[in-house]
């Protein structure tokens, strides 16, 4: 624990992420399609910001640009502002020295994205050798602390095991010490418990928690389910069709969501207290991106719509501090209320 | 109590029964254990399962992965073969069956899988799953099929022009209305729906719960929804079931589970879940350590390696299935866990 400059997070080092128009296209057989269209927001440091969509709607792609880990046919524009830099217009060895370093990323899968046949130890020495100067001797001390970190009992034991000797939940343990080897300051994590059990993704939530507390990391956290969001995130960024059509703060959007498909979302899930009644449904299914709508990219899912909503999209526009949102008629929508 | 006020289910008799169901998948003995003397290995996907489904009802059987859910559903539809105990359809044992009886029963029990992707053949239009379905079971003469598919792609919410399409031209929610359309060809009683919308945008599973919502009503079916995800389970179910490591730990009426769990496992399974109210953020305690492997459950209690009660007995008694009112029953050797006002509370 010693070697995690919890002090360095305190002494204000954090820095911002400020993300702009990031457009992330994919040349498929002659026809472009975007799969993350002009995308704009910022993480503070030490907050932990909710991507939330369905499939399709451009969060993992989004994550992964920030990163420049989209890889070809992809083409990614825009500015992503880490500590002053552009990460997007950095050199190649640069933006090594960011990559897995000052940001790190974990993934859904924690078993495709470990090597079965290394031992744990050898993935994690990997990371610490890239990102430290530590001795070999040193890396096996610390590579034992970042097991004991994330919540591995008997550390020291399980160092020379393999992938397949760990369970699901230990695996993404595992995933998060690797991530955590660089001493990140921001921790992109794409769907970390969707392949988990509910009381092991509780478990990885709190820890994950629990972590950005001690370590004064920030986290952007790329989920479907909005029971997560709201028992994690301090603010969300809801995205449709490859936008993002809403933004605020996590408590704000699920009392009085101004944009219809944040409200239909929200509809979707059973609550305590409506069983066996009808939920919100959203009628249809998520656009393709190779024929998105015009207009608006919701309208044909959208029973507020009118004329307009065929015709322009709308921008994302502050509305009250700290909330934007992409939608000509957010007003009625949140007059309509939460049924 | 007029006769329009009486809640009819809960007295209708039971469709369905589970007697003491065991169901072990033996695991591939190698020559490594051979040799060194060790015994043949099983899965012990069921533990001796007993419940009974009444007709008309929905119950919901949840829990994690390697619980023994999806095993029991399929040991329902006479998919798996249980090596001790039986299951009843209307009294009958469902693995002494005649012939006719047999495919009866295949018919009166449908069940829809979870994947809308695998199972429905890729090469088959609509209109062919559904002719097969209609012809197997000789439920309509040739001339009045077409007509009958038109009347099941109407139930189900499917535009006409579906039936000449094939399973590729669909979204994930549209092929699960396909999967519905087939099960109700054949006009079945009960329905096993095993994680029917667990691949689906939370949006479209919206969508396909208020269908299944809508024609249970409407076709008065029995249904089994099999699940992890305990918001779903809890919006659809009438009475739930909750499952740990190839037992029932706790089955009861929705409401009351959810409310006051008797089993220390439900209560960690609903802590777990995380709250929709993000007002609501508690420090939970949920369940400390790991699923053990159903290849070597815990002696006594399979919950008692992670429950924050346990005691001496638990580790060596398995505690059985009792009753701790007229809706809820619980195997737990804690009889006074979640009893309003008893000293041990979560």
């Amino acid at each position: 624990m010693s070697a995690i400059p919890a002090e360095r997070a305190r002494a204000g080092q954090g820095a911002t992420l400020s993300v702009r128009d990031l457009t992330t296209s994919f040349d498929t057989s002659g026809s472009p399609v975007t799969a993350v269209d002009r995308v704009s927001f910022d993480v503070e440091p030490g907050q932990v910001l909710g991507l939330v969509g369905e499939s399709g709607s451009g969060k993992s792609v989004t994550l992964r640009s920030l990163l420049r880990l989209a890889r070809a046919p992809a083409e990614t524009t825009g500015s992503v502002l880490w500590d002053g830099r552009d990460i997007l217009a950095l050199p190649e060895a640069k933006l090594r020295a960011i990559r897995g370093n000052e940001i790190a990323m974990i993934f859904q899968e924690p078993m495709t994205a470990l090597n079965p046949v290394l031992t744990v130890q050898r993935q994690i020495d990997e990371s610490l050798r890239a990102h430290t100067r530590l001795s070999a001797r040193d890396r096996r001390v610390r590579a034992i602390e970042l097991l004991d970190l994330v919540g591995i009992p008997a550390a020291a034991g399980r160092l020379d095991d393999y992938p397949h000797q760990f369970s699901g939940g230990m695996r993404q343990r595992v995933m998060i010490a690797i991530a955590l080897a660089g001493e990140p300051r921001l921790l992109l994590a794409d769907e970390p418990t969707t392949a988990l059990d509910v009381t092991i993704q509780d478990q990885i939530l709190k820890l994950i928690l629990d972590l950005r507390e001690r370590l004064g990391m920030s986290v952007i956290l790329v989920t479907h389910d909005l029971g997560v969001v709201a028992q994690t995130c301090d603010r969300v960024a809801v995205m449709y069709a490859g936008r993002i059509v809403e933004t605020g703060e996590v408590g704000e959007i699920f009392r009085e969501p101004h944009h219809p498909y944040t409200r239909g979302l929200l509809g979707s899930v059973p609550r305590g207290g409506t069983e066996r009644r009808p939920l919100l449904s959203i009628e249809g299914t998520p656009p393709s991106l190779a024929a998105m709508p015009s207009g608006c990219a919701f309208h044909p899912r959208c029973s507020f719509r009118t004329d307009i909503c065929f015709a322009v999209s709308p921008p994302l526009e502050p509305f009250a501090p700290g909330r934007q949102v992409a939608c000509h008629h957010h007003q009625r929508v949140a007059e309509a209320g939460l049924p | 109590m007029s006769e329009q006020q009486r809640p009819s289910r809960p007295l209708e008799p039971p469709i369905l029964a589970v007697d003491d169901v065991v169901v072990r998948f033996p695991v591939a003995h190698s020559m490594l254990d051979r040799l060194a003397g060790r015994p043949p290995r099983a899965v012990h996907a069921l533990n001796g399962v007993r419940l009974e489904v009444r007709r008309g009802e929905t119950l919901g059987i949840v829990g994690e992965s390697g619980c023994g859910k999806s095993t029991l559903a399929r040991t329902i539809v006479r998919l798996i073969e249980p090596n001790d105990g039986r299951v009843r359809f209307e009294g009958h044992d469902i693995g002494s069956l005649s012939g006719s009886e047999r495919r009866a029963f295949n018919r009166r029990v449908q069940m829809i899988f979870q994947d809308p992707y695998g199972s429905l053949n890729p090469r088959m239009t609509v209109r062919q799953v559904l002719t097969e379905a209609l012809t197997v079971h000789a439920m309509r003469p040739k001339s009045e099929i077409p007509a009958r598919i038109a009347e099941l792609l109407d139930l189900v919410r499917l535009p006409a022009d579906a039936a000449d399409r094939l399973p590729h031209q669909f979204s994930g929610g549209q092929r699960q209305r396909i999967g519905i359309a087939r099960a109700l060809a054949v006009e079945p009683e009960v329905l096993v729906a095993d994680e029917l919308v667990s691949a689906l945008d939370v949006s479209v599973q919206a969508q396909v719960v208020n269908l299944l919502l809508e024609l249970q009503e409407k076709l008065y079916l029995t249904v089994l929804f099999v699940a992890h995800d305990l918001r779903l389970v809890r919006h659809i179910s009438h009475r739930v079931a909750v499952m740990y490591l190839g037992s029932i730990v706790e089955i009861g009426d929705t409401e009351a589970l959810f409310s006051a769990p008797r089993h220390p496992y439900t209560r960690a399974l609903l802590d777990a879940a995380p709250d929709m109210d993000p007002s609501h953020r508690t420090g939970r305690a949920g369940a400390r350590g790991e699923l053990p492997s159903p290849l070597d459950i815990p002696s006594g209690c399979p919950f008692h390696t992670r429950c924050p009660y346990v005691f001496d007995r638990c580790r060596t008694e398995r505690p059985l299935l009792t009753e701790r009112n007229p809706v809820q029953r619980a195997a737990c050797h804690l009889v006074d866990f979640g009893r309003p006002g008893a000293s041990i509370v979560a």
